[in-house]
């Protein structure tokens, strides 16, 4: 009966996300668009930090190597390359002859390849170097704050190949389409829509798979798995690698809405922003991602219009207070056995969490 | 400037940059040892040093202002400390990513705080006569060398500091308890230490040191809400090299940060500097991933 009653509502929100550009005015949309491109990340997240218990404080840089990805090529679409075109801002800089780096993105299929491997690879292989020598824990959270930092600097510094500081903007078209009408917002809307409900049932079978049990248990107990004889690293890695990929793909997107990915999006605080929506949402349940990431961001929206000094305690108190009596996040009231009794008897015990290390 | 006198002046750069990072990095490592958490609010106590050093010295000008400001700065971060620890991390120290993250909210509240009190632009301290002049060497070998006093100075404070904490970890009962917990907590408090009170003491003491690394942060540029921030993840990054709370590993992996930046800089810019870091700390874990010395422990789970 339960069931029944959940698939209900799961369908009724598809529905209503299906019919949104009907539903909501162009800028509404277009917000919706965005955040729902950066819930694709927070499942990443969700199966990294929920599942796998491997904390990271660097997702922003995945985030931003898919956006630079695709954003690389739609400054270059409708350039006229053998001519000697190059982007505006490198003229300003005085570059003069397109980068080398720059060449495969005026492929758009190369781009559009580039935006999940880049970033699910390079997150892939970060992750072995560190995970190989069974270094984990707060120090992966740490070091992965460090890859934040540089890689957000890099972007500010090297103005003349990655437009520095204010980014790479001004895109116009897309396969030949072009991607600034009100039409093709819709278009974008609707890819993004797909790409959430993909992931979101591509995870939910891979997290109950065999994988996902394993996953679990090495977040649970890394060392009881090495005494059965598996191997925990590959298992870590591969989530990763995925996270990484997720974070690419949610960068494209959103840089695709917003028109614009620059270094302010990809840094050291964006990068722990990204956290807080899965601890609002519920980092042990895959909708709980999606919802905390609309909730966190529509709400951020709201305030730091209006009052941006009162946005930033606010984000400051959400974190202390989601990880210190809402662990579980919102979703983890709804789950099964949940409810607000067991929300008292945690804040009581303050321990047996799911998630402990 | 000769170019052996340029190279000495870079790695002198390195040994003080790499005394600030003893500094900020001494309370995080401290801790990390006793409850393997990491305070990420770390870097605002640097912060609050470097306004309390401020507000000091406009309470106190003269020339001895500084000194006055820097058990002040001490005392009022180590007690925020104290504060911090009771309050929200000792609640959370059995889950240590979210401890993360809580400190990492308290260290927002903390900036935007700074920023609503005293400006997003920043205060100046200016440092007293007696630190501003710089020893120049004129001839000989390393001609043209400049060495300001107030780096100097950033040695001798981060040497004083390093001496005390050494003194009370190896020769005082309370060193003593301190090193029983961070070897086996749960034998330590068989045995009657109050492992809650020694984490609570270390915590502030910590928080302490880095608020008088933030006296010295403020005579070297502008107390910003963010000041912190430059220098924390340097200083985490020499936590991950320096071993579960040793002091001498911490020593060791300030040294080695410092002087690589310092001397990496002489040839590549400060972001490629960043990334060439983070390289080198990767690569460093491949071949001595627990850190530069290790604490001796039958503990399965570091």
């Amino acid at each position: 009966m339960k069931m029944r009653v959940n698939q209900m509502i799961g369908g009724v929100v598809v529905l209503l996300g299906a019919a949104a550009p009907w539903i909501i005015n162009p800028y509404e949309l277009s917000l919706l668009g965005r955040f729902l491109a950066l819930s694709i990340l927070a499942m990443g997240i969700m199966l990294t930090w929920g599942e796998a218990g491997i904390l990271s404080l660097g997702q922003g840089v995945f985030f931003g190597l898919g956006g630079y990805a695709l954003a690389m090529h739609l400054k270059l679409a409708g350039l006229n390359l053998a001519n000697g075109d190059m982007p505006d801002f490198m003229v300003w800089s005085g570059v003069s002859a397109l980068p080398a780096l720059w060449y495969p993105f005026a492929n758009p299929v190369v781009s559009l390849a580039c935006v999940v491997i880049v970033p699910g690879g390079f997150a892939a292989a970060f992750s072995w170097l560190v995970f190989r020598r069974r270094v984990g824990g707060v120090y992966f959270a740490l070091i992965t704050q460090a890859l934040a930092l540089a890689f957000s600097t890099l972007l500010i510094s090297q103005q003349a190949y990655t437009g520095g500081f204010n980014g790479l903007t001004d895109f116009s078209t897309l396969f030949g389409f072009d991607i600034t009408t009100e039409g093709a917002a819709r278009v974008i809307y609707w890819v993004t829509f797909g790409f959430v409900l993909v992931t979101y049932f591509a995870l939910r079978w891979l997290l109950m798979s065999r994988y996902g049990v394993m996953l679990r248990a090495t977040r649970d107990g890394e060392n009881r798995v090495r005494f059965l004889g598996h191997d925990p690293v590959p298992y870590k890695v591969v989530a990763f690698g995925i996270a990484g990929a997720l974070a690419g793909i949610g960068g494209a997107l959103f840089t695709l809405h917003s028109g614009v990915v620059s270094p302010a999006l990809v840094g050291v605080v964006p990068s722990i922003e990204m956290v807080v929506w899965v601890a609002v949402g519920g980092r042990n349940i895959l909708w709980g991602a999606i919802a905390g990431t609309l909730l966190v961001n529509f709400a951020k929206d709201q305030i730091s219009s209006a009052l941006p000094s009162l946005w930033l305690y606010g984000l400051g108190a959400l974190f202390i207070l989601a990880v210190s009596f809402l662990p579980a996040g919102i979703a983890g009231l709804f789950k099964d056995g949940g409810g607000s009794a067991r929300v008292m008897r945690r804040l009581l015990s303050r321990k047996a969490l799911s998630t402990a290390e | 400037m000769h170019e052996s006198a340029f190279l000495l002046g870079q790695v002198f750069n390195g040994f003080s940059v790499a005394s600030l990072f003893i500094l900020a990095a001494l309370g995080l490592a401290l801790s990390f040892g006793l409850m393997r958490v990491i305070n990420m609010a770390h870097g605002e106590m640097l912060m609050l040093g470097g306004y309390l050093a401020y507000m000091t010295l406009q309470i106190v000008p003269g020339p001895l202002g500084i000194l006055v400001a820097m058990p002040v700065a001490f005392l009022g971060a180590g007690l925020l400390g104290g504060i911090l620890e009771w309050a929200v991390i000792h609640r959370l120290s059995a889950r240590p990513l979210d401890t993360l993250l809580a400190t990492w909210g308290v260290s927002l509240v903390l900036q935007q705080a700074a920023r609503n009190l005293f400006g997003a632009i920043g205060v100046e301290v200016t440092a007293p006569r007696w630190l501003n002049h710089t020893v120049s060497v004129h001839s000989g070998y390393f001609k043209g060398l400049d060495l300001p006093d107030t780096r100097i100075f950033i040695l001798i404070v981060a040497a004083f500091v390093l001496g005390g904490i050494a003194l009370l970890i190896n020769k005082t009962r309370l060193g003593l308890y301190v090193r029983a917990v961070n070897q086996d907590r749960a034998t330590a408090a068989a045995m009657g230490v109050n492992a809650r009170l020694i984490d609570l003491a270390v915590f502030a003491l910590g928080t302490g040191v880095a608020g008088l690394a933030g006296v010295i942060l403020a005579l070297l540029g502008p107390v910003t809400p963010t000041v912190g921030q430059n220098y924390i993840v340097p200083a985490f990054l020499v936590v991950i090299l320096g071993g579960l709370g040793s002091l001498v590993g911490t020593t060791i992996a300030s040294l080695m940060i410092g002087l690589f930046t310092a001397l990496i800089e002489i040839f590549v810019d400060v972001s490629v500097a960043q990334v060439l870091l983070l390289v080198f700390v990767i690569l460093f874990i491949q071949i001595r991933p627990q850190g530069v010395i290790t604490v001796r422990t039958r503990a399965l789970e570091g």
